[in-house]
């Protein structure tokens, strides 16, 4: 399969390739891609390319996975309206 | 290992600083930062640039720093979309008194070839439909104004300054600094010892620290600042709506998702960059007062970054008596993005010892000793 057809973030809908292109320009850390092609700062905040980039950059470096880190988890866990923040919803299901 | 220059800080000042100096034919630059790429401040800004400022000094480098911006992409050979957008500011007032002020603002401005404007409350709605006309008094407006892209900003720098020979290196963090008589010997970092007669102090939030190795003390502290973004949505809202009053600015950006970001009152001096929920607490109020339909949209993720603070509110920029070959650029307080075309072009006049293309008196160090009245730049937030 074509790298340009292996979507790696579905939320930004970066492929395989643009991902390995970066890396090959030297951004080797999650940060630096996220920074350069928005991974992980889509609706599912990194929870679906995360591992998969994590796993390229492991292959990449040739490291263990366990020393790669992934991404910053920032707040909020899931998307929010501002309205339900303001309004202090206490509308729990 | 020899340098002719080390600059600490490859944020966006950093990469400014070292584009402008090698392009006026310095050799052995280097560039060290302590994190990743855009990982300080730069990275963490709201990513706005706009000329309405309340004095004459911010006002001048930001308009050059803008007719860099509207060419950067040609001067710089940047292959990547900046994401450059000049659809203007909106700048709320809140009442007759702040109106007034907006109007002193609006004239020098124009004096000086800034071309924004005051608008009733009428004319903002035609440009932003979706603000609570309850919510403000007047507006002023400029269209040269808009939104630039941090990361691709400070990546098109930092490309075309390896063009032209400089290096750099990251997660490299300085430990300490040597001088001799007041003269910059050495520079010793977690990787490398560096023998060199020059720094330049970019370090964006830790330029104090920075300062204090090499025995100058420069009177900034930096502080959280938080900025939230909601998800992606269809074009709404061509400006950045700001209020200094009710302490809010708030864009989409290109890609479709708002940012925005207020200062909070009361917040600690120090390093901190977490998230806060009484950032979002009071946010998500303020967005709810003056544009209620931008409410309707999530939340995805908040963050926080270093503002770096002096006591006018405006950049400390140049040399100092107190250490020779060591060159300052800080203390921004929250717009070192936007006036780094300036920043970098400045100080490379300063050290190839140019004729200015401003008068630097009032970025100079020096403005601090012997000051008794302290006026501070008012259109922040």
């Amino acid at each position: 399969m074509k790298k340009e057809s292996v979507i790696m973030c579905r939320c930004e809908d970066v492929t395989l390739k643009q991902i390995h292109d970066l890396m090959d320009q030297g951004y080797t850390s999650y940060e630096d891609l996220k920074r350069l092609l928005r991974v992980g700062m889509g609706p599912c905040q990194g929870n679906t390319c995360g591992h998969l980039i994590q796993r390229e950059l492991a292959n990449y470096l040739k490291l263990p996975i366990d020393q790669v880190p992934v991404h910053k988890v920032r707040p909020l866990v899931m998307g929010v309206p501002l309205k339900k923040i303001a309004e202090g919803d206490d509308n729990e299901r | 290992m020899n340098v002719k220059c080390l600059i600490i800080g490859a944020g966006i000042s950093g990469v400014s600083i070292a584009y402008h100096l090698a392009k006026e034919g310095m050799t052995g630059i280097h560039v060290v930062d302590k994190g990743y790429f855009t990982s300080g401040a730069t990275g963490r800004c709201g990513a706005g640039v706009r000329t309405q400022w309340a004095n004459e000094m911010n006002c001048m480098l930001a308009l050059k720093s803008i007719e860099f911006f509207e060419d950067a992409k040609t001067i710089l050979g940047y292959e990547g979309n900046l994401e450059f957008k000049q659809e203007g500011y909106l700048i709320l007032a809140s009442d007759q008194e702040e109106h007034d002020q907006f109007t002193k603002n609006v004239k020098l401005q124009n004096s000086l070839g800034i071309p924004s404007k005051q608008l009733t409350k009428e004319e903002a709605l035609e440009i932003v439909p979706h603000l609570n006309p309850d919510s403000f008094y007047s507006a002023t407006f400029c269209q040269k104004d808009g939104h630039l892209n941090p990361f691709k900003m400070t990546e098109a720098f930092y490309l075309a300054a390896k063009r032209l020979g400089v290096t750099f290196s990251f997660h490299e963090e300085v430990t300490s600094i040597e001088t001799e008589n007041k003269e910059i010997k050495r520079v010793h970092t977690t990787k490398n010892t560096y023998e060199t007669n020059m720094v330049v102090n970019a370090a964006g939030g830790y330029a104090r620290e920075i300062g204090l190795m090499a025995g100058v003390d420069i009177p900034v502290y930096s502080e959280n600042h938080e900025i939230l973004a909601t998800e992606p949505v269809e074009k709404m809202q061509g400006p950045m709506v700001m209020s200094f009053t009710k302490n809010i600015y708030c864009q989409q950006v290109p890609h479709g998702a708002f940012i925005m970001g207020r200062s909070e009152p009361n917040t600690p001096k120090g390093h901190n960059i977490e998230s806060s929920w009484q950032f979002l607490d009071r946010m998500s109020k303020t967005v709810m007062d003056i544009m209620p339909k931008v409410g309707e949209l999530r939340v995805v993720r908040q963050w926080g970054g270093s503002y770096n603070m002096s006591p006018d509110r405006q950049p400390i920029l140049g040399d100092t008596e107190d250490c020779q070959g060591f060159y300052i650029a800080c203390g921004f307080s929250g717009h070192g993005f936007m006036l780094a075309p300036m920043t970098g072009l400045l100080l490379s006049e300063i050290i190839f010892g140019k004729k200015t293309s401003m008068d630097m008196n009032m970025l100079h160090i020096n403005r601090f000793k012997n000051m008794t009245h302290i006026k501070q730049e008012k259109s922040v937030v």
